[in-house]
Formats: C-alpha cells, sequence, structure tokens
C-alpha cells in the first residue's frame, strides 16, 4: 500500500467492495448492540468516522516519528483521546443518544476498524489520503449500521427515527410488530443476510 | 451470596458473546478450531480477573467525583471521571504487556501457541466493555467486580468453545450455500445460541 494509490479508489473502494463490515468483519460489535433503533444507528455512524478520520490524519502525521515497539499504545492513546472528546460533546449536546448508546461510545476505542485502519493504511500513507481512508470506512460502516438499524426499528417496532410509519389499519387488521427484532441475536441475522447478498452478486468474495 | 448471584448471572444472562455482542472481532477470527478458542478464552478471562479489580480501585479511589478525598479536604470537589476512558485502556494494554512478558518467560510453549491473540486482547472489546459496565452499574465492592470478571470471562470461553465446536462440524459435514460459508453461517450459528441463551433471562440463585 505504500505507493502511491488512487485517491478516489481508496475513497470509494470501503463502501461497498471492501467494506470494512461485511467484508473485512471489523467491529461487529457495535454493529449489533446498538442497532434496534434508527437514531443511535445514524449517531454512531456519525462518531466513529469522524474519530477514524481524525486518528487517521494524527496517526500518519506522525508515523515517522512512532517508534515500532510501543505504536499499539501510540494508537490507543490518540484514538482515545479523540473518544473522549465526541463522549463529552454528546453528553453536551444530546443527552438522550448518549444514555441510549451506554457505554459503547467508549468502546469506539476498542472498535477494530480502528486499529486495523491505522495499522494497514495510516501507518504507511500520507495524510490526505489517510483522511479519505478514514471517512470512506467510517462511511462504510454507517451506511451497514443503518441498514441493520432501518430493518429493525421497522420491523420491530413499526416506527423509524421514532415516527410511526406502519398505518394503524394494518394493525386493526391483525398485523403484529416483530418482537423478535427488537431482540440483540436478531442484528447478526440481518448482518448474515446483508453478508448473504452481497457474496451472491461477488463471487470472489466467497470464502471456501 | 450476592456475588455469586452476579458471577452466575454473568455467565448465562449477561454472557458477553451472546447478550452484548462484546469481542466479536476475535471471536470471529479465532472460533475455527476449539483448540486456539480455548486458549484465547483462557487469556480473556485472565484478563477480565485481573483488570476489573484494579480499574474498580482506579475508580474508587482516583477517577470518580470526590474519590480524591483520601489525599486531604481540598481535593474533596475534583472531578476526573471524563479521564476513565484513557485510564481504563492504559490499564489494560499495560496489564497485557506484563501478562505477555510473563507468559513468555515462565511457559514459553503456551506463548507459542497463543501467537498473536496474547497483544491483540488488549484491543478485545469484552475487556474494556467489562471495566465500562462495572463503571455504570456501581458495583459495590472490589469483591463484586472480581466476581463480574470472572463470570464474564467464563461466559467468554464458554461461548467461543461452543461456537468452534459447532463450526468444526459445519466445516465438515454440512453442504452451506456457497455465499454463506465462512463468516456468514458463523453469524446464524451465534444468533440461534444466542436466542437459546435468552432462555436463561431471570435466572436467580
Amino acid at each position: 500500500m505504500a505507493e502511491k494509490t488512487d485517491n478516489r479508489q481508496v475513497f470509494l473502494n470501503p463502501l461497498s467492495r471492501n467494506n470494512p463490515v461485511v467484508v473485512q468483519i471489523l467491529g461487529i460489535c457495535s454493529v449489533l448492540a446498538v442497532t434496534a433503533k434508527l437514531e443511535p444507528a445514524i449517531v454512531m455512524g456519525i462518531s466513529v468516522t469522524a474519530v477514524l478520520a481524525f486518528s487517521n490524519v494524527i496517526i500518519s502525521l506522525i508515523r515517522n516519528t512512532i517508534p515500532t515497539n510501543i505504536r499499539i499504545i501510540v494508537q490507543l492513546v490518540v484514538v482515545a483521546g479523540l473518544v473522549v472528546i465526541v463522549d463529552q460533546l454528546l453528553k453536551a449536546y444530546a443527552y438522550d443518544v448518549s444514555k441510549q448508546l451506554s457505554v459503547f461510545i467508549g468502546l469506539i476505542i476498542t472498535n477494530c476498524i480502528l486499529m486495523g485502519r491505522l495499522e494497514a493504511f495510516a501507518m504507511a500513507n500520507r495524510p490526505l489520503p489517510a483522511f479519505l481512508d478514514g471517512i470512506g470506512n467510517g462511511l462504510g460502516y454507517a451506511a451497514i449500521l443503518i441498514i441493520v438499524g432501518f430493518f429493525r426499528e421497522l420491523l420491530g417496532s413499526g416506527t423509524l427515527l421514532g415516527f410511526q410509519v406502519v398505518p394503524q389499519c394494518f394493525y386493526e387488521a391483525g398485523y403484529v410488530n416483530n418482537g423478535l427484532m427488537i431482540l440483540p441475536p436478531m442484528a447478526l441475522i440481518v448482518v448474515a443476510c446483508i453478508i448473504w447478498v452481497q457474496r451472491a452478486r461477488n463471487k470472489d468474495l466467497r470464502e471456501e | 451470596m450476592e456475588n455469586l448471584n452476579l458471577f452466575i448471572r454473568s455467565i448465562f444472562v449477561d454472557n458477553m458473546i451472546f447478550a452484548y455482542f462484546l469481542g466479536m472481532c476475535s471471536f470471529l477470527a479465532v472460533s475455527k478450531n476449539v483448540k486456539t478458542a480455548f486458549g484465547l478464552g483462557v487469556a480473556v478471562t485472565f484478563m477480565l480477573v485481573v483488570t476489573l479489580p484494579v480499574n474498580w480501585l482506579l475508580e474508587h479511589y482516583v477517577l470518580r467525583p470526590g474519590a480524591l478525598t483520601w489525599l486531604g479536604d481540598e481535593y474533596a470537589g475534583v472531578d476526573l471521571s471524563f479521564l476513565s476512558l484513557i485510564m481504563f485502556i492504559a490499564v489494560i494494554a499495560s496489564m497485557t504487556q506484563l501478562v505477555e512478558m510473563a507468559v513468555e518467560k515462565y511457559s514459553p510453549s503456551l506463548y507459542a501457541s497463543l501467537g498473536i491473540f496474547l497483544p491483540l486482547i488488549a484491543v478485545n472489546c469484552a475487556i474494556l466493555g467489562g471495566s465500562l459496565f462495572m463503571q455504570q452499574r456501581e458495583f459495590g465492592s472490589v469483591w463484586t467486580a472480581t466476581c463480574a470478571g470472572a463470570g464474564w470471562g467464563l461466559g467468554w470461553l464458554l461461548a467461543i468453545c461452543a461456537v468452534a465446536a459447532i463450526r468444526e462440524r459445519v466445516a465438515t459435514y454440512s453442504n452451506v450455500p456457497a455465499p454463506l460459508r465462512g463468516t456468514g453461517i458463523t453469524f446464524i450459528i451465534t444468533a440461534l445460541m444466542g436466542i437459546a441463551f435468552m432462555s436463561f433471562l431471570g435466572i436467580k440463585i
């Protein structure tokens, strides 16, 4: 990856062909835990994108001065610092969502996407491609979060972003919300379905 | 009794994998065969048992609002809780380093078999998640924290071994649709196990 990479490719690849969640299988924990409703999923996606983009830039700027032996610690400190900022901002301006996300904002620190991208990309590239890579991967992650959150909230509660979407006459005709979709295990099934669809379309992504 | 109850609940009801999905990355990567899965599970259990009490002490004597009162009355108003994330991850990272050095010195064979997974434990969400849950639920004593850590660790060990055993069979004996092979089917197995584990809800001793 050290050679000059095409910035456009760097930005667009993670959105689908090389998606961090369904192809690289990174950062699964938060995908599953915060997606019962759409709103926390969107906030989480934005937070991760911001942290990823800025930590990529910072690590890329200091990549030549970090001693190899302690690079994990340096990366953790940079990421932890940014996550603290996000955490405090959310507590100040979006307290309800911050309450719903509870420990999962803190867990952005150990989100594998961050460590993975810092190790694989930011340590070997200049700041601009690193920034685009961070935004691209963050958006790829957010896209999956939003898809999963959309289906779970729609089928599980009949609402989207808190507004009633399924009309009342459906309920009167005997339609019932699928309570199973709210339960955490269903997030795994939804992600598995996304993987299924994506790998059915891209044959080269399949595993033996 | 209270602690025993918490310990059992942490294994089955609040299971790190099936209820909170923490530590999924290493869980998915390492659950291909039972032997390595068991090794990683033991390492995670050990880290949880060590870091939870240490972080509990940190939380209660350094970070909480008013926790510094033991230094003198002028520190009673200090609130360092915004530092807790950084402190927790620092404890976890340094403990991982310590464990790695100890294992390398005293048991080179175990060190060789765990290989890359030892340093990776530092970024396992289950460990940091344990500490954050400890902070959020305001555990009363250092023993409570230790019991919860042991329970979460054993629950993680149980989950990864069970899924690894199923994956071994699935890989050999069953005909999974091509796009679902590998990761996809593991997600579904884990989800079904998760639904099964929900039957433990409400368990009490």
